[in-house]
């Protein structure tokens, strides 16, 4: 096809009369067009095409054209997604600031994620969005590609100016020989044409000599347009360099400031304190005056080497101790109290590190440490131990203690702790 | 133009003969008319304007409702725990569903060769955009914090933190918006030629300087139709696994979680079984009115419909088998919640939805076994609402009935959506119909230039005035044409 820039570089190009850019014949079946294309082709032409309303089986071969080279581009921009997913996911959730190297940006580094104790880089968990991505690629390439080798869109073609023309997308059928063709001579391809089998009628197409140039109008509304869209990141680039003293903008609150009255600050009450004293009768936690013996095991300054007068020691207190103890210490310290509970096991099968293990109840340590001890232990841990005081009431602690002690007696029990009675049995 | 043809039976069929799959005598030329008269028309028929100004109010309802949740948040919406999922899950998953009819009409049925495709894929297509337009407003609105569900894409940010990429619900997001973008580039590709047909015969300069930007200067050029169809097959092969993929991903948000009547490896098949069933059913439901409306009996045939309503007989038994399936591996397994789980559904608090669910979808497709009712218009719409109708119930039933009863009888619930909810669902169905209203208005609603080539003149070694075997000839005059077209 002539180019339409031709024409306009060309000076008097509007006075001049126009020069025919092609033929054009036309048919009214896909039948008429196929013949005509075979007898085109054998008698040489090289540009020339057929136009049709939709595509006509067989016309490739009779044209001679070439398969397409598309599916390789497809092809490529596939392995480009595919591995475009891979990355995305590897740098962003199977790396993270450790790795990354020294300067780079914060926003570039990754964010390792530990997901149900999968791997960091777990293909199986990726292989949904690179499935995805190697699809979108593959789609995109194909419609850029498809329009990019077809030379789509363009405007301003000489064929679109032809009222005849109107009709491809219809129901009628054109041949079209170029006036660039090396074969060309006006009258003889009119003639050569004309004698085409079926040929409804043969047209000279006029160059196409609308201005290539776009209207000042759509010209000015696209810089206006890129002026305007250039507005927002500029206002963010000038906000991110400079400083300000005044507090961030916040279009959306997001609850980080409410209305509420700090400390030392007027409030809405009589005495307009907005810090409130305490109401008359109130204990703050931990301030019960009680029985220091009971809640602390503490006796004055010492740990009670006794339990709790209000207390009574009977069997029933030892069953609860026992139960509660398998609920509470047996995970770590075991159902016999010798440090081996499944916790424990398991830690130790682990090899974990930094792992402490659960003190024997049977130690001496622990066998000469005052109930009063044992129950603090209890209430507020110790060491590597948490505390469990706030699960456990205080009665119940003594039961554990009063179970500890029952533990430790019969795990180094002498031979007169066995009533005289049944002693004769052990032997 | 006949404006209501005559209804054809071209449903028959014979041993050695083919169907035709346009009736009423079409040449190109009538068919291009027929279609584009629904375009050219002065103004559209009186029942377009009912439905467009019902949807436009739908629409509003549907904007409102959204605001009204941004300003006050989710609270507005009956979710609450232990069911955090409700209504706006269950919408997103039939949106989705339903889109995905039209990719596989185009794609699937274009592999598989099946010419009857032609007729129905442009709006099938369509359909599909909408669908997944209505789908990807739920899961944006149901974040609480709206205006950060950018956070969705992975894009460099100061906080160091990116998308947890072994999440189903993030491989979700970027199925559905893979699967929105080929949709719409198979779509606007395919109906390029279209496009260049309405910028040929457009009556005014502002319409044909607006289609012809739209057809990117298409001339029907051989060369370029050879590369068109290449890339058409590409897409066509691209969106088939696309296609089921999608739908597998959308279960994966519920498979892959450990929650009873969730955590099970049938759902992938069996949502992709029901995206079909329920996308059909949609299709069949636009199809029966506009054929009618827009006298497009002879394109879109009755043929056409009974295929449609063969597959959503057959889908309907795949999404029936799962249901099954599903009974029974519940009590198989041998695991005491996922029985629990599924004998409540039966009989439990949602049993009313459940049994909805399987008459809608189970048995009311069974009457397409009947010839009689796969051909006649009134009794399959009737169906195919039901389908519709059952297909939401069956999201609504996975996603609320677990979640309301999990392992913790003590958090136990039972959900009711507010009236916000149910008018965002209603609201919906607004910008659905709404946009495709617009669509059959203002673009070609049949692919034109495909249904010519499985026209019987589309075969170059046809005789080129073949008889046609017609039950009513159109009254054509070529030389009309090209009055209308000042030269
Ligand atoms: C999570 C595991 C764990 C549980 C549960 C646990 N402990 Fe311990 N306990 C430990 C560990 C570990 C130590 C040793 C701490 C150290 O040496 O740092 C310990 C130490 C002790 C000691 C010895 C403290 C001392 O005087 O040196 C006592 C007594 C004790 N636990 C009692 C209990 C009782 C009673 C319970 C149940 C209420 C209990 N523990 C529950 C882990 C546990």
């Amino acid at each position: 096809m002539s180019h339409a820039a031709h024409t306009a570089a060309a000076p008097h190009a509007a006075t001049a009369p126009p020069r025919p850019a092609a033929l054009l014949v036309e048919f009214d079946s896909p039948g008429a067009l196929l013949t005509a294309a075979e007898q085109v082709r054998d008698a040489g032409f090289r540009r020339w095409d057929t136009h049709s309303p939709f595509p006509v089986h067989g016309i490739d071969q009779a044209m001679g054209i070439r398969r397409t080279r598309l599916p390789w581009i497809v092809f490529v921009a596939g392995v480009v997604g595919c591995t475009a997913g891979l990355a995305l996911q590897w740098l962003t959730n199977a790396t993270s600031a450790a790795d990354a190297p020294p300067g780079l940006w914060t926003i570039f580094q990754g964010y390792n994620y530990v997901i149900s104790e999968k791997p960091a880089l777990s293909l199986p968990a990726f292989i949904p969005v690179i499935f995805e991505l190697t699809i979108l690629f593959s789609a995109l390439a194909t419609v850029i590609g498809m329009l990019a080798m077809n030379n789509l869109p363009r405007h301003a073609h000489p064929l679109l100016a032809h009222p005849r023309f109107r009709r491809v997308t219809s129901d009628r059928f054109f041949l079209v020989i170029d006036a660039d063709d090396p074969q060309f001579d006006p009258a003889r391809t009119r003639d050569f044409l004309g004698q085409l089998p079926a040929a409804v009628a043969v047209e000279t197409v006029p160059e196409d000599r609308s201005p290539t140039a776009l209207p000042r109008g759509v010209v000015i509304a696209i810089l206006i347009l890129v002026a305007l869209a250039l507005l927002p990141p500029l206002l963010v680039a000038r906000a991110r360099l400079s400083k300000s003293t005044e507090p961030r903008i916040q279009i959306i609150q997001d609850m980080d400031n409410q209305e509420r009255f700090k400390a030392q600050q007027a409030g809405p009450f009589a005495d307009r304190r907005a810090s409130r004293p305490t109401i008359a009768g109130t204990v703050a936690r931990g301030d019960l005056a009680g029985d220091a013996h009971l809640l602390t095991g503490r006796v004055g300054d010492d740990w009670a080497a006794a339990f709790p007068p209000t207390l009574e020691i009977d069997l029933r207190l030892l069953h609860r101790g026992r139960e509660r103890f398998g609920v509470y210490c047996a995970p770590c310290h075991g159902y016999g109290g010798a440090g081996d509970g499944i916790v424990a096991q398991r830690a130790l099968r682990l090899n974990t590190e930094g792992w402490v293990q659960p003190t024997s109840m049977l130690d001496a340590t622990v066998r000469d440490r005052p109930v009063g001890h044992i129950f603090n232990t209890i209430t507020n841990g110790i060491r590597s131990m948490p505390p469990y005081g706030d699960q456990i009431r205080p009665e119940d602690r003594w039961a554990i203690v009063a179970y500890i002690r029952a533990l430790q007696r019969s795990q180094n029990a002498r031979l007169d702790d066995v009533p005289p009675e049944v002693r004769a049995d052990l032997r | 133009m006949a404006a209501h043809p005559v209804e054809v039976d071209n449903t028959w069929e014979r041993p050695g003969e083919r169907a035709p799959l346009v009736t009423g005598g079409h040449t190109f030329a009538s068919l291009t008319d027929t279609v584009c008269a629904v375009w050219e028309a002065p103004r559209p028929p009186r029942a377009w304007y009912v439905a467009f100004a019902i949807s436009v109010a739908l629409l509003a309802v549907f904007g409102a409702m959204i605001g009204y949740l941004i300003f006050n948040g989710v609270g507005v919406w009956g979710l609450n725990n232990p069911t955090g999922w409700g209504f706006d899950i269950t919408n997103f998953v039939f949106w989705v569903g339903i889109g995905h009819a039209g990719t596989l009409i185009s794609a699937i049925l274009f592999l598989f060769r099946q010419k009857w495709r032609t007729s129905i894929n442009r709006f099938a297509e369509a359909m599909t955009i909408f669908a997944v337009m209505c789908a990807g407003v739920f899961p944006g609105i149901h974040v609480g914090r709206v205006w950060l569900a950018y956070w969705l894409a992975p894009y460099p940010n100061q906080m160091a933190m990116w998308p947890q990429f072994k999440s189903p619900l993030l491989w979700d997001v970027f199925a559905v918006s893979t699967y929105a973008t080929v949709s719409l580039l198979f779509w606007y590709v395919g109906m390029i030629p279209d496009l260049a047909t309405f910028r040929d015969r457009a009556p005014t300069k502002f319409k044909r300087i607006i289609y012809g930007l739209l057809a990117l200067g298409w001339t029907g050029s051989s060369r370029h139709w050879h590369r068109f169809e290449r890339a058409y097959l590409i897409l066509a092969a691209l969106a088939t696994p696309l296609v089921l993929s999608v739908h597998s991903v959308v279960s994966f948000d519920f498979a892959v979680s450990q929650l009873p009547g969730w955590h099970t490896t049938i759902f992938p098949p069996y949502f992709v079984a029901g995206a079909i069933f329920g996308g059909f059913a949609m299709v069949v439901t636009l199809a029966v009115p506009a054929r009618a409306l827009f006298g497009l009996k002879n394109i879109i045939t009755l043929r056409h419909l009974e295929n449609m309503c063969k597959i959503i007989l057959l889908t309907g038994m795949i999404v029936g088998y799962a249901y099954g399936m599903e009974f029974f591996i519940a009590w198989y397994s041998g695991n005491p919640f996922e029985s629990f789980i599924f004998r409540s559904r039966a009989l439990g608090p949602y049993s009313w939805a459940y049994w909805t669910m399987i008459a809608c979808n189970v048995l009311a497709p069974q009457l397409f076994w009947f010839k009689r009712i796969r051909t006649h218009q009134l009794a399959m719409f009737l169906v195919v609402m039901a389908v519709n109708v059952g297909m939401w119930f069956e999201r609504f039933v996975i996603i609320v009935s677990s979640l309301s009863q999990d392992f913790l009888p003590s958090s136990w619930d039972y959900y009711r959506p507010t009236a916000v909810e149910i008018l965002t669902l209603a609201g919906s169905f607004g910008l659905f119909f709404t946009l495709f209203l617009l669509f059959c208005r203002f673009l070609p609603m049949v692919a034109m230039a495909e249904v010519k080539t499985v026209m019987p003149h589309a075969d170059p070694h046809a005789h080129p005035h073949a008889h046609v075997p017609a039950t009513r000839r159109f009254d054509y005059n070529p030389d009309e044409f090209d009055q209308e077209q000042p030269a």
